[in-house]
């Protein structure tokens, strides 16, 4: 049960911070045509490609005592983050970046010019045009996003065995858990969490795809 | 009148436009000084420039060498630059754009709740001058294309701007609609005191609305001027449309003789009958004489149905045309031209200054080349 919330708590705050985060990185995807949209945009994408355990390895050097972000946390006195709860935030972060910036940029992309052009002759300058008008038009996109960064990372298992290690309560979420009793021979105990799991899954799924037809109808 | 002049030398009243931009296969160079009252139609074909050069006197489009002065403020100059939304226009695009997430009232109130309150026009005028009280509480979904555009004529007014910008607002209709919206825009151009700058490629938007026309072809300003001086004009034929085209006349209604349903015109040159017309006596009206509807004859006819037989002299005759030609004839100082046969040209010994009747069918005047002035 601990693992389970664990989790819910894990991808819960990382879809917030990446709704804060991903929204402005999709937004300027969507609006540029500079030459940098191509390789940020591979750079955003570089997760989904990338073995969990070489995220993970690079994340570990960063936020270890001799990375640059761990001397930054120590000099703040926050300490090393890997092994808590915090240090596995920020690892999803990473990690899931794409599953919100991705479904954000293709709404924002779906929105087109105009409706925001109407903005800018109603008096609407370009902050008060994203909120009023592209953020209500791309709703569909954010719900889509925010499910997908949720469910993906609920279901990290490379990236947290990395930097969270497995330490009950912490950072022992239910991926790990599931491992640990398969590891301890509990099948029993493996049985119930992974049928926890997959029933979370398909019901994302399904959410996930009644809502798609409403999207196009909208966007 | 003479344009009001500001300590500085800016003009007060008038708009002047000068932009330079281009991209890929299209340039745009404009230096154009048009009035700041009225309807202004800015003509020209598909790809001629008309829609880029509005959106950059709206600031959608940014010219990188330009300077536009609208009734004495500097909207772009070098170093100044008026983004949009700081603007006092209205917009209306070629599709109404309504935002689909907002009731009617709520893309009327969008502008509104942001505009400086300077009163020119309020909601309620801009409701009641495009009769749409009776949409408010809809969404843009559930509307017609028709009812759509007239919210969005309302919503780009309801900003009390002063300056309102129309492209092509007619053109996603239907003809039926069209004459429905056109109606509205007549209106709106009796009751609102503000400039009009409208992007059209159909010439009865142009006899029915224009006070100041502006011809434009591949990104260039090629003539300025009135209605009635640049549709005389042979050499502008080409520009203006061989087959719809003709000479546009303004006059004012004589009478209607409710029997036969022909009314009486009476313009500088004379009197001319039509038939089915919508309007009362001593209205003026604006008439489109399209120039295959015009024969030359060199007596009045006798026994012709044909009501109208015009006095006139060959004022010039258009080179162009391999079969057919333009001639232009003076009716007493008004200009009207007809589309004749080089064959028959050539039969009657027509050259300048041959005294000539032009026959003109009272039916070929109809509804759609006939408009308010």
């Amino acid at each position: 049960m601990q693992a389970i919330w664990l989790t819910v708590r894990l991808a819960g705050i990382v879809t917030l911070i990446l709704l804060v985060v991903g929204t402005p990185i999709a937004w300027g995807l969507a609006r540029t045509r500079a030459w940098w949209k191509v390789p940020v945009g591979a750079v955003v994408a570089l997760p989904l490609v990338l073995p969990p355990s070489v995220l993970g390895f690079y994340l570990l050097l960063a936020m270890g005592p001799q990375g640059p972000v761990g001397r930054l946390t120590e000099a703040l006195g926050v300490g090393a983050l890997p092994f808590t709860f915090w240090g596995l935030v920020i690892a999803s972060v990473f990690y899931s970046l794409p599953f919100m910036v991705q479904p954000l940029q293709t709404a924002f992309e779906s929105i087109g010019e105009r409706p925001l052009e109407v903005a800018a002759t109603l008096r609407a300058s370009p902050v008060d045009a994203f909120f009023t008008v592209a953020v209500p038009l791309a709703l569909p996109g954010f719900i889509t996003a925010s499910i997908l960064t949720f469910a993906h990372t609920v279901g990290e298992f490379g990236v947290v065995l990395m930097i969270g290690g497995n330490v009950p309560g912490v950072t022992r979420v239910a991926s790990v858990q599931i491992y640990d009793h398969v590891e301890a021979l509990d099948y029993l105990q493996a049985h119930k969490l992974s049928l926890v799991m997959l029933l979370f899954s398909f019901i994302v799924l399904l959410a996930l795809y009644w809502w798609r037809p409403a999207a196009r109808r909208v966007g | 009148m003479a344009a009001r002049r500001s300590p500085g030398g800016l003009s007060l009243e008038g708009i002047a436009a000068r932009f330079k931009l281009g991209w890929a296969g299209f340039t745009l160079e404009v230096d154009l000084s048009i009035p700041g009252r009225g309807v202004t139609v800015l003509f020209g074909r598909s790809g001629s420039g008309k829609t880029t050069l509005l959106r950059c006197i709206a600031g959608l489009e940014r010219a990188s060498q330009g300077r536009l002065v609208v009734n004495g403020e500097v909207w772009q100059d070098e170093g100044r630059w008026l983004p949009t939304h700081e603007r006092p226009i209205g917009y209306v695009f070629q599709e109404a754009s309504l935002f689909p997430h907002l009731s009617v009232m709520g893309n009327l109130r969008y502008g509104l709740r942001r505009a400086h309150p300077s009163g020119e026009i309020s909601l309620d005028h801009a409701i009641d001058l495009l009769g749409i009280r009776h949409l408010l509480e809809r969404k843009p979904d559930r509307l017609s294309g028709g009812e759509r555009q007239r919210v969005g004529i309302a919503r780009a007014l309801a900003v009390s701007p002063r300056l309102l910008l129309m492209d092509e607002p007619l053109a996603s209709l239907d003809s039926a609609r069209k004459s429905e919206i056109l109606r509205y825009i007549e209106r709106l151009r009796e009751e609102v005191k503000i400039p009009i700058i409208y992007v059209s490629h159909a010439i009865d938007e142009v006899t029915r609305l224009a006070d100041t026309l502006v011809l434009i072809s591949e990104g260039r300003v090629t003539s300025v001027g009135s209605v009635p001086e640049l549709t005389s004009r042979l050499d502008l034929r080409s520009q203006i449309g061989r087959f719809e085209g003709g000479a546009i006349i303004d006059a004012r209604v004589l009478s209607q003789d409710l029997a036969t349903g022909i009314a009486k015109l009476q313009f500088a040159g004379g009197e001319l009958l039509t038939t089915d017309l919508d309007a009362l006596a001593g209205e003026h009206v604006r008439v489109r004489i399209r120039a295959r509807d015009v024969s030359i004859a060199l007596d009045c006819p006798k026994n012709i149905s044909v009501l109208n037989c015009l006095p006139g002299v060959v004022a010039e005759i258009g080179q162009d045309g391999k079969s057919s030609a333009d001639v232009k004839i003076d009716v007493g100082g008004t200009s009207i031209i007809a589309r004749i046969t080089r064959h028959s040209i050539g039969t009657l010994r027509l050259a300048p200054g041959v005294r000539v009747f032009a026959l003109i069918k009272a039916v070929s005047l109809d509804r759609h080349s006939v408009g308010f002035s």
